[in-house]
């Protein structure tokens, strides 16, 4: 453990005007090297850059329908997925475009299914909510609030069937929490010991109802109790904490003990969707995060005092903004689907 | 210096009013500061700001309706060009456009409000219960200003668990309430169909006509503007499969108002299909049919040649084809079956004994759907009348795509009707 390190470990790293130790006893950033860091920062970067541009583009049209953006949420899935093995499968809602770029998927084929064009990951077909990529182990982006659950329980149980040593992660809202096919999701893992990961990403909000008016007792790392899933809660803004227990949780889950729970405290900057008018929360609150607990200014802070100099940071900056620019080049070059697409791939 | 444009700020908005300016001319601004507020179809809406740099010029004033799309509303950073070309670009501002503003009106959204808050009024077993319709006034705003008028006791948010609610809306139904459950969307009712169909529409004959379920379940249905195919389909024939429910699908504002105000007071459960495309638009009000009874459709336009059968958002359609074809000497009947189950089917027949032809649309997929039971009760009841094969306009048998050409040629348009009228007649000139 090299002493620039331990240095950090000792101060607290948040922006200066309101310091609060975030990090804690946090045993993760000991073990990260330059590199890791700079790679776990750039993929937060890509998810939050990219769905900037996604939100720009909607305003000109260029999107259509729902558009679910996950700014202020990256740390939570770059997390989990940096500490994940590849094979792992991964499956989420409809708040998805930052769990596809964190499972490696191409930032153009993405964009492209915003804009429903021929080169997006469904060829136009599925749009924001419904995006797929067998080759990454993605399986969607999924509309229905809850559905994804047991889907994740099912790829879990295909796991266990093949003997393969994966871990299905299973991402849902703290709104979907309360569908009853969670709990049933819940008792058929536990019953089975499936290598399953529950990953609640309680971002305060489900639509524009708040955690208290939707969820009764206080915890929703509880919620496996009755099924004997153990449950943790984590901080989802700082993505050491969140490898940290996505690595406890994984052993555990990958060694055949069961499914786990992890609830990640964290929160979306942006509206529920592009229209949302959220009046359901002030300006004051969403600010307030930002300025203090934003996982990517928090994270920014770590590389500089790990000697990362301005000028990799903003090397850093650009390569992501030319990765983004080149993806909405691309979503806007690309053609609309042919028309004979519309009849394909309903049965095989 | 860059473009601040009127941003589309929801899937179906197509212009917005400039209800508030949060900067002026001079200020510096930075990315993620609010600079106005913006009235869309649906809500007021905070505009943030992509760019950062000075307020350059303001182009339009606060207050400033149908602002399309697209069009620049300020500029932020250096003057560096001019650029006079998009100023004068200013769309004028005519109201006069649009006859029926200037009428008295009311949205299809108002009407369903105002039928919920009339019965609300008159019966306080009524309560309304669903996702958001409470604090956030509705997700379409359907349910806005109720929580107001009738406290938490009586409008309800309610986690997001369907089939939760839905149960306990039959229940609460059997235990002497009237429940009036909002689906966000009726996609979701998918989650409650179980207790829609083996509790809502059963219980009644399987108690041997002791309980009945004086429930209404309302909300959009069919598809919206590129949300997908989990988020677009027509459950009309769903639900009209199931004996036990009655279904209404409405078109215009009076008759929404009046046909969820029958529903409401309907002893049965009752799937109220409402359209989010029609929420916005606006009709002129019908003082006279307060109550409009469930199970008579109705004629919105007289003809002789043939009579096209449409319902929700088809009957605007078919009503634009009626009037294209006018201009070609062909006389369309066009009949809005409001309620699809029970099913006026007396009314469609009477039609056919007049055109001797028949064109039947529906949003929806083709098989067995509404329309294959219009089809084959005609051709029971009045095979004799028909001077052609009777022609179905519908949906493809596809899921819902995404993309906008895809969209667009997945969906029933008016001129699949017009060509569905011509190939009919063309059909029956011949015999
Ligand atoms: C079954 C179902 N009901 C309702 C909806 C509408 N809806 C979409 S997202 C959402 C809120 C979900 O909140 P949460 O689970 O907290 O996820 P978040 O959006 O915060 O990521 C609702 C009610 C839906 N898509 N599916
Ligand atoms: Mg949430």
């Amino acid at each position: 453990m090299s002493k620039s390190k331990k240095n950090i470990l000792s101060k607290p790293i948040l922006r200066r005007k309101k310091p609060i130790n975030i990090i804690k006893k946090n045993s993760e950033i000991n073990i990260l090297n330059k590199e890791h860091l700079i790679k776990l920062y750039q993929e937060m970067l890509l998810i939050r850059r990219f769905e900037e541009k996604a939100g720009q583009l909607y305003g000109m049209g260029s999107i259509g329908g729902f558009c679910h953006l996950y700014i202020g949420q990256e740390a939570v899935v770059v997390g989990m997925q940096s500490v994940s093995k590849e094979g792992d499968s991964v499956i989420t809602s409809y708040r998805d475009h930052g769990h596809m770029l964190a499972c490696g998927m191409d930032p153009k084929g993405v964009m492209a299914e915003l804009t429903g064009r021929e080169g997006g990951y469904s060829k136009g077909k599925g749009g924001s909510m419904h995006m797929f990529s067998k080759d990454k182990n993605f399986y969607g982006g999924h509309g229905i609030v809850g559905a994804q659950v047991p889907i994740g329980v099912g790829l879990a149980f295909s796991h266990k069937y093949k003997n393969d040593g994966f871990v299905c992660m299973t991402y849902l809202g703290d709104g979907a929490v309360n569908q009853g096919q969670v709990y049933e999701s819940f008792n058929m893992s536990a019953l089975w010991n499936l290598p399953v990961i529950f990953i609640i990403e309680n971002n305060k909000y489900g639509m524009g109802t708040s955690v208290d008016r939707a969820s009764a007792g206080s915890s929703l790392a509880d919620r496996g109790k009755a099924y004997g899933i153990p449950g943790v809660e984590v901080d989802g803004m700082n993505v050491f904490s969140v490898r940290e227990a996505g690595k406890e949780a994984l052993d555990f889950t990958r060694s055949g003990k069961g499914p786990y729970i992890l609830e990640m405290k964290t929160y979306r900057y942006r509206g529920h969707s592009m229209s949302d008018p959220a009046k359901y929360r002030t300006r004051t609150e969403v600010d307030a995060v930002r300025q203090q607990k934003d996982c990517i200014e928090n994270l920014k802070e770590v590389l500089q005092e790990n000697k990362v100099t301005d000028q990799e940071l903003k090397n850093i900056d650009s390569e992501i903004k030319s990765l983004v620019t080149n993806a909405s080049d691309f979503a806007l070059e690309s053609k609309l689907p042919d028309e004979n697409e519309l009849l394909t791939d309903i049965y095989l | 210096m860059t473009n601040v444009k009127m941003p589309a700020l929801s899937p179906t908005m197509t212009s917005g009013t400039l209800a508030k300016w949060l900067v002026k001319e001079g200020d510096n601004i930075k990315s993620g500061d609010i600079i106005a507020e913006i009235e869309t179809d649906k809500a007021t809406m905070e505009l943030e700001s992509i760019d950062e740099g000075i307020v350059n010029k303001i182009l339009f004033k606060e207050g400033e309706q149908n602002i399309e799309v697209g069009t620049v509303i300020a500029k932020i950073g250096d003057d560096d060009q001019s650029d006079d070309k998009i100023i004068s670009n200013l769309p004028s501002i005519n109201k006069d456009e649009n006859p029926i503003l200037n009428k008295n009106t009311i949205t299809v959204r108002e009407a369903l409000r105002d039928a919920m808050a009339e019965e609300m009024r008159l019966d306080h077993n009524i309560f309304v219960m669903g996702e958001e319709v409470a604090e956030y006034q509705g997700a379409y705003k359907v349910t806005q200003g109720l929580l107001e008028e009738f406290g938490e006791k009586r409008v309800i948010d309610t986690p997001i668990t369907e089939q939760g609610f839905a149960g306990l809306g039959v229940g609460a139904a059997f235990g002497g309430l009237k429940p009036i459950i909002e689906f966000m969307t009726f996609n979701f009712s998918m989650q409650a169909i179980d207790q829609i169909i083996n509790s809502a529409a059963k219980t009644l004959y399987m108690s041997g006509g002791q309980m009945g379920c004086p429930i209404v379940f309302r909300g959009p249905n069919g598809a919206a503007s590129r949300v997908a195919a989990q988020h677009s389909q027509c459950f009309a024939s769903w639900y009209a499969h199931c004996p036990g429910l009655k279904v209404v699908s409405p078109w215009s504002a009076s008759d929404a108002k009046g046909l969820l105000k029958s529903s409401i007071r309907d002893p049965n459960p009752v799937i109220f299909l409402e359209n989010e495309l029609l929420y916005g638009e606006k009709f002129e009000v019908n003082e006279i049919d307060d109550l409009i009874p469930l199970g008579k459709a109705n004629i919105l336009r007289k003809g002789n040649d043939i009579t096209i059968v449409a319902f929700s958002i088809m009957v605007g359609k078919a009503l634009e084809v009626a009037e294209t074809l006018s201009n070609e000497n062909i006389s369309c009947e066009v009949i809005d079956l409001r309620t699809i189950k029970p099913l006026d089917i007396d009314l469609i027949i009477n039609s056919i004994k007049k055109t001797n032809n028949l064109v039947v649309c529906e949003e929806g997929f083709p098989f067995a759907g509404i329309s294959s039971e219009i089809i084959s009760q005609v051709q029971e009841l009045a095979f004799d009348w028909l001077d052609s094969p009777i022609k179905r306009i519908t949906g493809l048998d596809v899921p819902l795509p995404y993309a906008e050409n895809l969209e667009k040629l997945a969906l029933p348009q008016a001129n699949d009707i017009v060509e569905g009228v011509l190939s009919t007649l063309n059909r029956s000139a011949k015999e």
